[in-house]
C-alpha cells in the first residue's frame, strides 16, 4: 500500500535534484530557474502527500499559494534575465558583477 | 494494485525527467522534461487526492511557465555549449551536498514514520462526501479570503513588474501613435474652399 513515506522519499529526491541543479549548472540562468522550478513542485508535493495523509485540506491551500509564488517568481525572474541579457549580451552568472557585490 | 503500479510509474517517470532536466545538454530540451515532470506529479497529485492542485499544476506551469521558459530559450541568443564548460567542475561538490540532503530528509522520514508527533487537531477535515474542488473553493473563499486576494495582489505586482522590466522605449524607430490617431477628426484634415477660376489654390 502507499504510504505517506512514498511520497516524500519523491519529494525527496526531487527537492535534492533541484538542489543538485542549481550546482551543476553555475553558469545557465535558466537552468537554474528550473532547478528553483524542481524544489519548488517537491515542496507541493510534500505538502499533497501530508495533507492526504492527515486529513487536513489546508495542506492543498497553502500548496496552492505556493504555486502562485512561484509562478510570479518565475515570470520575474525570466524578465530580469531578458534584460540582462539585452544589456550585456551573456547570461552566465559568473559575469554578474556589475553591483560589485 | 492499480494505485501500486501508477505510483511507481509516476514516482519513476518524475524522478527521471527532474533528472533530465538538470542534465540536458540544451535548454529547450530541459524545458520539455520540465513539463514530463510537471504532468507526472500532477499524476502523483491525482492519486493523492487532490485534483484541484494537480490539474492547477497542468494548467499554470504547462500552459503558462513552461512555454515562458521556452519563449526566453528560444529568443535569446545564447551559446549554450560554452555556458555548460564548467558542469564537471562543481559536480564533485554538487553531488557531496545532494547526498547530505538526501540523507538528512531520509532520516527526517524515518523518524516522522516511527510515530511520536502529536498533530494536534485538524483545522480543515477533508470530508468525503464532499468534492475536492467544491471543498477547496469553500475554504478559499471564507476562512482564507483575505490570503486570496493577498495571492492575487502577487500576482498582480508580479505581471506590472515583468511588463515594467522589460518594456523599452525605442527611438530608432517610428511606432504607431494611437492616441494621436483617435483624436484626429475630420474638421482638422479637410477644409473647404471655394477658388476662383484660374487661380489655383495654396495648400
Amino acid at each position: 500500500m502507499i504510504g505517506v513515506t512514498h511520497y516524500l522519499v519523491v519529494s525527496a529526491i526531487l527537492f535534492t535534484l533541484g538542489v543538485l541543479g542549481i550546482f551543476m549548472n553555475r553558469k545557465n540562468l535558466i537552468v537554474i530557474l528550473m532547478a528553483i522550478e524542481l524544489i519548488l513542485l517537491a515542496v507541493n508535493l510534500n505538502f499533497i502527500a501530508f495533507s492526504a495523509a492527515l486529513g487536513d485540506l489546508v495542506g492543498q491551500v497553502f500548496a496552492m499559494f505556493v504555486l502562485t509564488v512561484a509562478a510570479g517568481e518565475a515570470a520575474i525572474g525570466l524578465a530580469i534575465l531578458v534584460i540582462y541579457f539585452r544589456s550585456r549580451g551573456t547570461i552566465s552568472v559568473d559575469d554578474v558583477n556589475r553591483m560589485k557585490g | 494494485m492499480i494505485q501500486l503500479i501508477a505510483f511507481y510509474l509516476f514516482a519513476i517517470v518524475v524522478i527521471a525527467s527532474g533528472a533530465l532536466t538538470i542534465m540536458a545538454r540544451n535548454p529547450v530540451h530541459s524545458v520539455l522534461w520540465l513539463i514530463l515532470a510537471f504532468f507526472n506529479a500532477a499524476g502523483l497529485m491525482v492519486l493523492a487526492g487532490a485534483e484541484f492542485i494537480a490539474m492547477l499544476l497542468v494548467i499554470v506551469y504547462v500552459g503558462a511557465v513552461a512555454v515562458l521558459f521556452l519563449f526566453v530559450v528560444m529568443m535569446l541568443d545564447i551559446d549554450f555549449a560554452e555556458l555548460r564548460a564548467g558542469v564537471m567542475r562543481y559536480a564533485a561538490i554538487g553531488l557531496a551536498l545532494a547526498v547530505a540532503l538526501v540523507a538528512e530528509i531520509i532520516i527526517a522520514i524515518g523518524a516522522y514514520s516511527a510515530g511520536g508527533l502529536q498533530l494536534g487537531r485538524r483545522i480543515a477535515p477533508i470530508e468525503a462526501d464532499v468534492p475536492n474542488i467544491e471543498a477547496i473553493g469553500r475554504l478559499l473563499y471564507t476562512r482564507y479570503l483575505f490570503i486570496f486576494e493577498g495571492a492575487g495582489l502577487v500576482l498582480l505586482v508580479a505581471m506590472i513588474g515583468a511588463i515594467v522590466l522589460t518594456y523599452r522605449q525605442r527611438s530608432d524607430i517610428r511606432p504607431q501613435n494611437i492616441n494621436r490617431q483617435i483624436n484626429r477628426r475630420s474638421k482638422d484634415a479637410t477644409r473647404n474652399m471655394n477658388p476662383p477660376v484660374g487661380q489655383g489654390v495654396e495648400l
